[in-house]
C-alpha cells in the first residue's frame, strides 16, 4: 500500500514543461504565487484535461460536462495554465494574475473564472462542495476533487470522506497531490499522514497509489475510474513539490515565494527549457 | 414553530422537486414522512456540520434548494467558515434552519445557547437572517424561502409559542408594527414579540415594531418609526453585541434626528450564563423580563 517518492521520475515532455513555462510566466508577472504547489499537480491536471474530463470551454457551464474542484486552491497557477490552453479563457489573462484588474487571484474563484467549479483556498472545502455535487449528479455525471496532503490534516476532510463511503459516491474521484511537503515543511515533520492510503481505505475508498509525474501511469488509473462499483475512489498520486526545477523540488522556501527577483525568474525559465 | 418550519419543508418539497432536506442527527422520527415518500431527498447525515454546509452548498451549485437543519448553535458556530465561503461567497440557495435560538436549551448549559447566532452571521455579505416571532409568521414565510436568492439562517423559537403577528402577507426585509404607540418604540425580533407586548400593555404610549428579518433590515420603516420616538429600546435574547440592538445602534448613530431619543439595547450580557433552569428563568436571570422591559422604558422616560 505504501509507496515511497522514487526520485526517478521519467523525464518531463515538451507538454509538461510547456505547462510550467505559462504557469512561471503568470507567476512572473505578479512576483509571487504558490509555485512549487502548482509544479507538483502540473501532470494530474494535464491528464484530466487532455484525457480524462468531458468539458466545452465555450460553455463553461454546460450541464454534462465533468466537475473537477481543485480543492487544494492555493496550486491555481497550474489550473489557470491548463484553463487558458483549453480555451476557457485568453491566455493574456495569465499576465493579469493577482492583479487588481484581472480575474486570476492567488486562489481561484467560482463565477469570475470560467472553468472553476469552486471558490476554494481555505483547505477541507472541496470534497465536501464535491460529494454535494456528486450526490446531486449520481448516475449523470462525475466529480473529480484535487486534494493536497497537507489538506488531509483538516478534520472535514475526513468527515466528508465518510459520507462519500456512506452514499457509496462511485462518480466521484479524488486526487491527493502527496507532494510530501506543506509551508513549514515536510508533512512527516508536521503532521505525519502515513499510511495515507490505508486511511483512504479504512474511510471506505478503493485506492490506488501512483507516481503523480507519471503521465501515462496516471492516464491509465484515470480510465478505470471507478476502481470498483458503488465506492469513491481515490488516487494518492506521490509527487515532487516544484518538480521541474531542480533549486524549487523540495524546497519549502518556494512554497509561496513573494518578491521573486528578475534572476530567479530566469533561472526557472532555463531549468524548464533545458529540461 | 419548529413543527410548522420542517412541516412546510415537507410540503414545500412535494411540490419542488429541487428541494432537499439535510438534518445533522435529529430526534427519532423527525420528518418521517419526507423520509418515506422522498427517500432520494432526505439526509440524515450524522454530527457533521462542517462538512454538511459544503455538501449542501455542492447541492445547490447543482441546481437543488436545501433546507438543513440543527441546533442553532452547531449550525452556526461549529460551520461558520463553511457558511462563509461556501454558502456566502458562492451565494449557494441553502436555508439553515437553527432550532433553539436564544436560551431555548438553558437547562442544557452554555455548549448549547445560541446568544451570538444573528451578530456573527449579521457580518457576511449576502446572508439573510429571520427570527420569526410565531407559527403563523412562519408558515406564510416558508413559502417565499424557496426561490429566495443566496442563503438564509431561519431562527426558531423554543414552539408553542403565543400568536402574537397578524395575518399579513410575508415580506423579506419588512418590519411588523404589532403596536401604534406614543413617544416610546420597542424594536424586537423572533419570540421576544410577546415579551415587548406585554410590557407595552404594563407602560402605556409605546409601539412595539417587530422585525422577523434581521439581515436586510428594514431602514424605511424603522427610520419613520425612530423619527417621532423619544425612547427607544431594542429587546431580544441575544447578546447585546452584535445583534438587533447593535444594528439600530448604528442606524441611530448616523442618522441626524430632529427629536433627540434616549436609547437602550435590552440583550443578554455579555457573559455566558452561569446557571440552569428554564429559557424564562434562565432569561430574568440575564435581565430579560416584562418587569426588566418596564423599569428600563421607566428609567429612560425619566431622564429626558
Amino acid at each position: 500500500m505504501t509507496m515511497t517518492p522514487s526520485p526517478l521520475h521519467p523525464d518531463l515532455d515538451r507538454r509538461s514543461r510547456q505547462l510550467r513555462l505559462a504557469i512561471v510566466d503568470a507567476f512572473a508577472s505578479a512576483g509571487r504565487g504558490h509555485l512549487g504547489s502548482a509544479f507538483s499537480l502540473v501532470e494530474l491536471l494535464r491528464v484530466l484535461y487532455d484525457d480524462i474530463l468531458r468539458f466545452d470551454p465555450a460553455r463553461p457551464r454546460w450541464a454534462e460536462r465533468d466537475r473537477m474542484i481543485l480543492s487544494k486552491g492555493h496550486g491555481c497557477l497550474a489550473l489557470y495554465a491548463i484553463l487558458a490552453d483549453k480555451g476557457f479563457f485568453p491566455r493574456a489573462e495569465l499576465a493579469k494574475f493577482c492583479a487588481a484588474d484581472g480575474m486570476l487571484g492567488g486562489h481561484p474563484e467560482y463565477g469570475k473564472v470560467p472553468g472553476v467549479e469552486a471558490s476554494t483556498g481555505s483547505l477541507g472545502h472541496g470534497l465536501s462542495i464535491g460529494v454535494g455535487m456528486a450526490l446531486a449528479l449520481r448516475g449523470k455525471g462525475r466529480v473529480f476533487v484535487i486534494d493536497s496532503d497537507g489538506e488531509c490534516d483538516e478534520g472535514s476532510l475526513w468527515e466528508a470522506a465518510l459520507h462519500a463511503a456512506k452514499h457509496r459516491l462511485d462518480n466521484l474521484a479524488v486526487l491527493v497531490d502527496y507532494n510530501h511537503m506543506q509551508s513549514y515543511g515536510t508533512s512527516a515533520e508536521v503532521l505525519p499522514l502515513d499510511p495515507l492510503g490505508a486511511k483512504w481505505q479504512a474511510f471506505g475508498f478503493a485506492v490506488e497509489e501512483l507516481d503523480g509525474h507519471d503521465v501515462a501511469a496516471l492516464r491509465a488509473a484515470l480510465r478505470r475510474v471507478p476502481f470498483a462499483a458503488g465506492r469513491p475512489s481515490v488516487i494518492i498520486c506521490h509527487t515532487v513539490k516544484g518538480k521541474g526545477v531542480p533549486f524549487l523540488e523540495g524546497n519549502a522556501k518556494w512554497h509561496h515565494k513573494t518578491k521573486a527577483s528578475a534572476e530567479e525568474i530566469s533561472a526557472l525559465r532555463a531549468a524548464l527549457e533545458c529540461a | 414553530m419548529r413543527k410548522t418550519c420542517l412541516d412546510c419543508v415537507y410540503e414545500l418539497a412535494k411540490a419542488d422537486e429541487r428541494i432537499v432536506f439535510i438534518g445533522s442527527d435529529l430526534g427519532a422520527g423527525v420528518l418521517d414522512a419526507f423520509k418515506r415518500e422522498m427517500p432520494d431527498r432526505f439526509f440524515m447525515e450524522g454530527i457533521s456540520e462542517a462538512h454538511l454546509v459544503g455538501m449542501a452548498a455542492g447541492l445547490a451549485l447543482e441546481g437543488r434548494i436545501v433546507y438543513m437543519n440543527t441546533i442553532a448553535t452547531f449550525i452556526t458556530r461549529r460551520c461558520f467558515e463553511q457558511i462563509v465561503l461556501d454558502l456566502c461567497l458562492h451565494k449557494t440557495q441553502v436555508r439553515l434552519i437553527g432550532s433553539g435560538g436564544g436560551v431555548v436549551y438553558a437547562p442544557l448549559g452554555p455548549t448549547h445557547l445560541a446568544t451570538e447566532d444573528i451578530g456573527i452571521l449579521r457580518t457576511l455579505p449576502g446572508m439573510t437572517i429571520v427570527a420569526p416571532a410565531d407559527a403563523g409568521e412562519m408558515r406564510r414565510m416558508m413559502p417565499l424561502t424557496v426561490d429566495l436568492p443566496g442563503p438564509l439562517y431561519i431562527r426558531l423559537g423554543k414552539g408553542g409559542d403565543p400568536i402574537v403577528t397578524r395575518p399579513e402577507p410575508f415580506r423579506f426585509g419588512q418590519a411588523y408594527p404589532l403596536r401604534a404607540g406614543g413617544d416610546t418604540l420597542i424594536v424586537t425580533t423572533g419570540t421576544m414579540a410577546q415579551m415587548a407586548l406585554d410590557a407595552a400593555d404594563r407602560l402605556g404610549g409605546t409601539a412595539v415594531l417587530h422585525l422577523p428579518t434581521l439581515k436586510p433590515i428594514d431602514q424605511e420603516a424603522l427610520l419613520a418609526h425612530l423619527a417621532p420616538a423619544r425612547v427607544v429600546v431594542t429587546l431580544e435574547e441575544h447578546t447585546r453585541i452584535g445583534g438587533l440592538g447593535s444594528a439600530l445602534a448604528e442606524l441611530i448613530a448616523e442618522t441626524p434626528f430632529a427629536v433627540p431619543k434616549r436609547f437602550k439595547r435590552m440583550g443578554l450580557p455579555d457573559a455566558f450564563a452561569s446557571q440552569y433552569g428554564s429559557q424564562a428563568s434562565l432569561m430574568a436571570h440575564m435581565g430579560l423580563s416584562t418587569e426588566a422591559v418596564v423599569a428600563t422604558v421607566d428609567e429612560l422616560r425619566r431622564s429626558l
